[in-house]
């Protein structure tokens, strides 16, 4: 599927991160997770935020989540010197409120909820599911990277007898979808089925993310 | 694994062998090598605590080791976890025939919710192989199924699970409405999952918080130690 922009390919944002700033700093730098990397040159594109440099962490991070707040942090030192604004996207993410207590040391931003299925649906719409501890969500990234994110770190393309084990316990896979996109969709709903679980699609665009990143001067 | 390994017939193999063979099928998850060597060791009138504690815990162990190093994954966990299980489904009721040694009892389940129970399942497996009586209440606990669960008979521990950043803070209200009720002291409190780490544990007013299944029987063993000596003080 071709993506509406120059980054490399997902395996690259999974795996490696991406460094997207120009050769002279942007006045705010955007220190971001691989996995929103398409989401935030969209809105960059749509809104005309050329004072935005982005630098991407690999998106794999997310494996390991005890890792986040060290590599946010020596990004954050970093670059620091060479803008006068950093504003991390990232959420919470699985670092137990310990990366918003490294920000708020290092003096700055990040995005506010639990994790991306959160803020791309709105942290406030996303917390009124009472009814949804049983679905697993996936972010359009996150469908494009499913093997490379779930299936195989779970071992499930060597043991597919662990499927029930991992995921039985959930009811449905939910769809968040910040483009419409009638393949993904599709794959979304494979992805579904090779789980076993009952498929929903919910069109979230990009939520509390563009609206984070239009307050930031 | 090799050729040459999958020769070996474990019914010829010398005690000793069959037990470092029992470790190494248990780190591969062989399920129906664990079940046979359990029974051959049962045969050579091995008494089920030693089966358990030589052969499944000690395996375990060291699969536990290696999670926590990095070198084996979640996947190869379950799978080894799978493996143990069927060799305590066979010693778990001759163990209650035989009166093994009892370390304690633990009431464990995950947080209201929360539904992720891999390593709630993977620390129950761990602390009943260590001696532990384990009443595991599931997933999806509101305060109530704790608190009824540590009233209706004697706890030693109570362990909660999260892994989401969203349930983990439930660990508190579960803690708070123990000491609201003047029960909070009587009991191990210890606490587990992905997003959790110390300060949490500590600020929640949790005993302890623990990274693996491994640390939290290791834990767990210290703690009743600990309190037992208080008490003899």
């Amino acid at each position: 599927m071709s993506l509406p922009d120059d980054l490399p390919d997902d395996a690259v944002l999974t795996e490696q991160g991406v460094d997207l700033a120009g050769a002279r700093p942007a006045r705010l730098l955007l220190i971001a997770c691989g996995a929103l990397a398409h989401e935030v040159l969209a809105l960059k594109r749509l809104n005309g935020w050329d004072h935005m440099d982005l630098k991407c962490l690999p998106a794999k991070l997310h494996l390991y989540p005890d890792r986040i707040t060290g590599e946010v942090a020596a990004m954050v030192e970093k670059h620091r010197q060479s803008y006068a604004d950093i504003f991390v996207l990232y959420a919470d993410c699985g670092t137990g409120g310990l990366l918003q207590a490294k920000c708020a040391e290092l003096g700055v931003e990040m995005l506010a909820g639990p994790h991306c299925y959160s803020f791309f649906e709105g942290n406030d719409a996303f917390a009124a599911h009472d009814d949804e501890i049983s679905a697993f969500y996936l972010t359009d990234f996150l469908v494009r990277q499913f093997d490379a994110f779930v299936w195989k770190p779970m071992g499930l393309d060597r043991h597919p007898e662990l499927r029930d084990m991992i995921f039985g316990n959930y009811t449905k896979m939910v769809h968040q979808a910040q483009i419409e996109d009638e393949g993904l969709k599709r794959q979304a709903a494979a992805i579904a089925e090779r789980m076993g679980l009952d498929f929903e699609y919910r069109f979230t665009g990009y939520g509390d993310l563009a609206r984070s990143m239009a307050r930031q001067p | 694994m090799s050729d040459q390994e999958d020769d070996i017939i474990l019914a010829e193999l010398s005690d000793d062998e069959l037990v470092l063979q029992m470790h190494d099928d248990l780190y591969d998850g062989l399920k129906d090598e664990i079940t046979e060597g359990v029974n051959i060791l049962l045969g050579r009138k091995w008494t089920p605590y030693d089966v358990l504690t030589k052969a499944l815990v000690e395996g375990m162990r060291i699969v536990g080791i290696d999670f926590r190093d990095g070198i084996l994954f979640v996947p190869e966990v379950l799978l080894a976890a799978n493996a143990m299980k069927a060799g305590m489904a066979i010693l778990k009721p001759l163990l209650a025939e035989t009166g093994a040694p009892r370390l304690g009892r633990m009431v464990i389940g995950t947080v209201k919710g929360d539904i992720h129970d891999i390593g709630k399942n993977l620390v129950t497996m761990m602390m009943e192989g260590a001696g532990f009586e384990v009443t595991d209440l599931g997933i999806n606990n509101p305060v109530e199924n704790y608190i009824g669960a540590l009233e209706a008979q004697e706890t030693d521990i109570l362990g909660m699970s999260a892994l989401l950043t969203t349930t983990m803070p439930y660990m508190k209200v579960v803690i708070d409405t123990m000491v609201e009720k003047g029960m909070r002291d009587d009991y191990i409190v210890l606490v587990g999952g992905a997003p959790l780490n110390e300060e949490f544990a500590k600020a929640i007013g949790a005993d302890s918080y623990c990274r693996d299944a491994a640390v939290a029987v290791e834990t767990a063993k210290a703690l009743i130690a600990k309190k037992h000596n208080q008490m003899h003080a």
